[in-house]
């Protein structure tokens, strides 16, 4: 999918990705020449289809995980399905200049069904440790959640 | 109105990269089958004759005779093969380069939706419950390259797709690994079945598959007819085995040694 601003006869170009959190997406497009912005708004539906392809619109944030999508869609995981280890560097907590977790973020991050909460705890590790953040707080996780796209978790 | 430029005049680079991120996909799933020497996917156009079982024990079968093999149960909705394998559920050891696979009867190597997924329920996919038919299948679909592209079954001889009946997996399988995989197909001797079966070899052939060869199950009694023979003839095919109702591990060792 891609949008033309048909003034100018340019192509338009993505701007920026927002997951209001009912599953809807928004996205908006920008007009290189004019400056004209238009948002691209899907229903519930078509945002699951895209989901469906593993794919992000506006381009990946975060590297893929092993079985994402099984992990972040699949309503029916078992608690018990995977045993996390072999952490990448860094990921204990404080060692090697990775994040530590306050208490009230690791509390946040055991309400996760434990099925994805190993990718999720990867994800705002990464997020963390990439913008120099020492400590992962609740609301760390709030923007991360929020820049990253990462409805749901 | 002035003529709008199409989809494909527009040539500046996508900050989204979808077709990227598609290529992403399926260089992981190339990737990670590079060290398998050959994959075989086990189908049939119909249910219920067998093909689970057969592909269980010839994955056995090869695997006694010094093979490394693997299986990936495509029947994400049935699965059955970690059963049959005699596979207890522990927790499958992941880390940020895949998972691993269980290891099954005589170290056959296994991946399966019934790993997880809740005992007794149904997969079931967070989202909107309404049309979910349009998003269901590429849903199914992401899951099967997850669990080819992401499980690391490490260096394999033989990896073994279990299909559930139908072509839709099939059809997601050539899409996924960019090629057709070779097929060994599965009936029961009755005519339902030749029928049904029929027209899976006709798509296998249509979309380039190499047909290995028919296994006629469930032979000797019970079930009238000549499927196997019939399909081998109209599809110049061998058949490569037979299976009674009540097989010997010489059956199945033969099975494997003619594969």
């Amino acid at each position: 999918m891609k949008f033309l601003c048909v003034d100018c006869d340019k192509q338009m170009a993505f701007e920026e990705r927002q997951l209001p959190g009912d599953g809807t997406l928004a996205a908006t497009f920008k007009c290189p020449k004019c400056g004209r912005v238009v948002a691209m708004l899907t229903n519930p539906m078509e945002t699951q289809l895209v989901s469906s392809l593993g794919v992000e619109i506006g381009g990946r944030t975060v590297p893929a995980q092993p079985l994402e999508t099984v992990r972040k869609m699949v309503a029916t995981g078992r608690e018990d399905a995977f045993e996390e280890g072999g952490e990448p560097r860094g990921h204990a907590a404080g060692t090697n200049g990775a994040p530590t977790w306050s208490a009230d973020a690791q509390e946040r991050l055991s309400r996760v069904p434990n099925f994805v909460r190993g990718m999720v705890k990867r994800i705002y590790a990464d997020y963390a440790k990439e913008r120099g953040i020492a400590e992962i707080t609740p609301a760390v996780m709030d923007t991360a959640r929020a820049e990253l796209g990462l409805e749901g978790m | 109105m002035a003529s709008i430029r199409t989809y494909h005049e527009l040539t500046n680079a996508d900050r989204s990269g979808l077709p990227e991120q598609i290529g992403a996909q399926r260089k992981r799933v190339a990737e990670r089958l590079a060290g398998v020497g050959r994959v075989i996917a086990v189908m049939s156009g119909k249910g219920g004759v067998g093909k689970s079982y057969v592909t269980a024990h010839l994955a056995r079968a090869l695997a006694r005779s010094k093979r490394s093999v693997g299986v990936l149960d495509a029947d994400l909705n049935g699965p059955t093969i970690p059963r049959l394998l005699g596979i207890d559920h522990a927790p499958l050891p992941m880390s940020q380069s895949g998972i691993e696979p269980a290891t099954g009867a005589d170290g056959v190597r296994c991946i399966s939706m019934a790993m997880l997924i809740e005992d007794g329920a149904p997969l079931a996919f967070k989202g909107p419950t309404a049309e979910s038919f349009v998003w269901r299948g590429a849903m199914e679909a992401a899951a099967l390259r997850e669990l080819l592209g992401d499980v690391i079954w490490g260096p394999l001889d033989t990896l073994l797709l279990d299909l559930p009946p139908g072509m839709q997996r099939y059809i997601e399988l050539c899409d996924i690994l960019g090629a057709p995989p070779a097929v060994l197909t599965v009936t029961i001797p009755t005519a339902e079945s030749r029928d049904a079966v029929r027209r899976a070899m006709r798509a296998a052939v249509d979309r380039g598959s190499a047909l290995l060869g028919v296994v006629e199950n469930m032979t000797g009694q019970g079930f009238e007819g000549t499927a196997g023979d019939d399909l081998a003839r109209e599809f110049a095919v061998p058949i490569l085995a037979r299976i009674p109702w009540h097989p010997t591990p010489d059956t199945w060792s033969e099975l494997g040694a003619r594969l």
